[in-house]
């Protein structure tokens, strides 16, 4: 069985985003991250391949610097590597992106997807619903646990009701919320064997995906707009005049 | 400008989001038509100002959630230039999925909406972090986050037609494992009160929710909460990695305002916070700010709100 865990590179959650030009400054985030989802699809991806064996494929659409995560799959236990070089994915609309993913799951012949049910810096959750449609195969979103049992698969969901288990056979792609499991982490001997693990990359031309024209062009990026400095008032006697200005100022209550 | 807009069901009616899709596709001149997964709603979608058609989309396959299922069987209703549908997870996923299938582009989880070369997106961008607005050529899908749009209004009278259309399901739906609080969720309030580990012991969170009940709010946590006691879940998590929300008002109690948890309220239109420490960062995005412990104050919020 072929797994694929599609990964995306962005600033660790803890980093600051500063906008320079009307464009968020890359060169000044301090640290680069897994996607947080995606590190649980990863880890629920390499249970699947622990219990049941195959090959787990970390793949990746990106810049040159999202060749350092796809590493630190393989420091806990991807087995290939995958990176499609897109410079700048701002440039692509999700048609293109998908199309790319399609297209480098189908070229290593995965037929299980795991994938993060948003990444962390669009926080869309577009790209596993759409990939899964392109490869014609069953999604299941907001998933927390996978079994596999042969080409049969139990996950467990979030859904509106609560919690639920479903069924899917493959092909299937599964869109992680966060998992139930500790993530692991890299030992000293994962790590050196990571280093010497070769990167497949490659280009969306190699995969036959034009990525000429986007429908969508991005005008600016600017800050959050600032909010005007707050009132702050000291001590537990301050409640009744706060609860005065929400009812009176703010009209929320 | 015709746009589709996917109705969103909530406890066997429609969400109030449906409303504000309809709202934001008549500010950008566009002509609504509301497609109703498995007939819920059909009736209060049809009194929304502005929506010329309502279809009802029956199927098996509205049975159970399978959000592939529901877009193929929605996709081969639906028509128009501009697919818009609430940026909630189903919405999400039922949007994204139709756009595949028409091999159109989407952008998710819009807070604003113009029209200049092509429609106007504004939307946050790690987690607030920073906006982005973009133009986007249509035919494409857009998802609005709720809260964000002004509702349009009642009074419609649109037209009501029937499809039946079901497609193939492929997830099966096998066991409920942990049912849904009754609660309020964090998503759909307009007024939410949360706790961070300041509040000192999972039990203590009952004081929120006494406040809670007596203003119709919903109780959120911060993920230092959530990552430290079990008894907080996942589901109540405010912030980067858990929801995002725009709420009127957000009542922070005893939390410090980590930047992830910003991320995830600070569009909030009011910001109450009570921390016990005068430096926290929360402090920073309050509107206004009450320096106390939790003990002396939610007892003094209870006698206020008792008040009203």
């Amino acid at each position: 069985m072929g797994i694929a865990v599609l990964l995306k590179q962005v600033p660790d959650t803890t980093a600051k985003i500063t906008v320079s030009g009307g464009r968020v400054d890359e060169a000044a985030v301090s640290k680069w991250s897994f996607s947080p989802y995606d590190e649980y699809a990863l880890e629920s991806a390499l249970q699947i391949k622990e219990a049941g064996g195959g090959d787990l494929i970390a793949v990746t659409c990106g810049p040159a610097r999202a060749a350092k995560m796809l590493t630190d799959a393989a420091a806990v236990g991807a087995d290939a590597l995958v990176h499609i070089l897109v410079d700048d994915l701002g440039a692509l609309d999700t048609t293109q992106v998908q199309a790319i993913l399609a297209a480098a799951v189908k070229h290593i012949g995965a037929d299980v997807v795991f994938c993060g049910k948003q990444a962390a810096d669009t926080n869309a959750g577009s790209t596993g619903p759409g990939v899964a449609h392109l490869l014609d195969a069953s999604c299941v979103t907001m998933v927390s646990e996978v079994a596999a049992d042969g080409d049969s698969f139990t996950a467990i969901r979030a859904s509106a009701g609560g919690n639920e288990r479903v069924a899917v056979s493959s092909p299937c792609v599964f869109a992680f919320d966060k998992g139930t499991t500790e993530l692991r982490r890299p030992n000293v001997r994962g790590i050196m064997m990571a280093k010497k693990k070769i990167i497949e990359t490659m280009t969306p031309a190699d995969l036959g995906v034009d990525t000429g024209s986007s429908s969508v062009s991005i005008d600016t990026h600017s800050p959050p707009p600032e909010k005007p400095p707050g009132q702050k008032f000291e001590g537990a006697e301050s409640v009744a005049t706060v609860v005065g200005k929400l009812r009176d100022e703010a009209n929320v209550i | 400008m015709d746009v589709t807009v996917i109705a969103e069901a909530s406890g066997g009616g429609l969400h109030p989001v449906t409303a504000q899709l309809v709202g934001a596709a008549s500010s950008i001149g566009g002509i609504s038509t509301v497609l109703c997964a498995g007939g819920v709603g059909v009736t209060e979608a049809a009194s929304i100002a502005g929506v010329t058609k309502v279809i009802s989309v029956e199927g098996d396959c509205f049975g159970s959630f399978d959000g592939g299922a529901w877009a193929e069987a929605l996709n081969s209703v639906a028509r128009g230039d501009v697919i818009m549908a609430a940026a909630t997870a189903s919405g999400r996923e039922i949007a994204a999925t139709m756009a595949a299938m028409r091999g159109i582009p989407i952008v998710q989880d819009a807070t604003a909406l113009g029209i200049a070369s092509g429609i106007l997106v504004t939307r946050p961008i790690y987690s607030g972090k920073a906006i982005e607005t973009s133009t986007v050529q249509w035919p494409c899908a857009i998802t609005l986050r709720a809260n964000a749009f002004d509702a349009a209004g009642g009074g419609g009278n649109a037209d009501v037609s029937t499809v039946n259309q079901s497609a193939d399901v492929a997830v099966a739906v096998k066991e409920a494992i942990a049912k849904a609080s009754e609660r309020l969720d964090v998503t759909e309030a307009d007024i939410i009160i949360s706790g961070g580990r300041g509040m000192g012991d999972p039990a203590n969170f009952s004081h929120l929710y006494e406040v809670a009940d007596m203003i119709g709010a919903a109780v959120g946590a911060s993920r230092a909460a959530v990552d430290t006691w079990d008894e907080i879940p996942h589901s109540m998590q405010v912030g980067q990695t858990g929801k995002t929300v725009t709420p009127s008002l957000y009542i922070a109690v005893g939390i410090s305002g980590a930047i992830q948890h910003l991320a995830g309220m600070r569009t909030s239109k009011y910001i109450v916070a009570i921390n016990k420490d005068p430096d926290a960062p929360i402090f920073g995005v309050a509107d206004y700010g009450i320096v106390a412990t939790w003990e002396e104050a939610l007892p003094a919020l209870k006698d206020e709100l008792g008040k009203l």
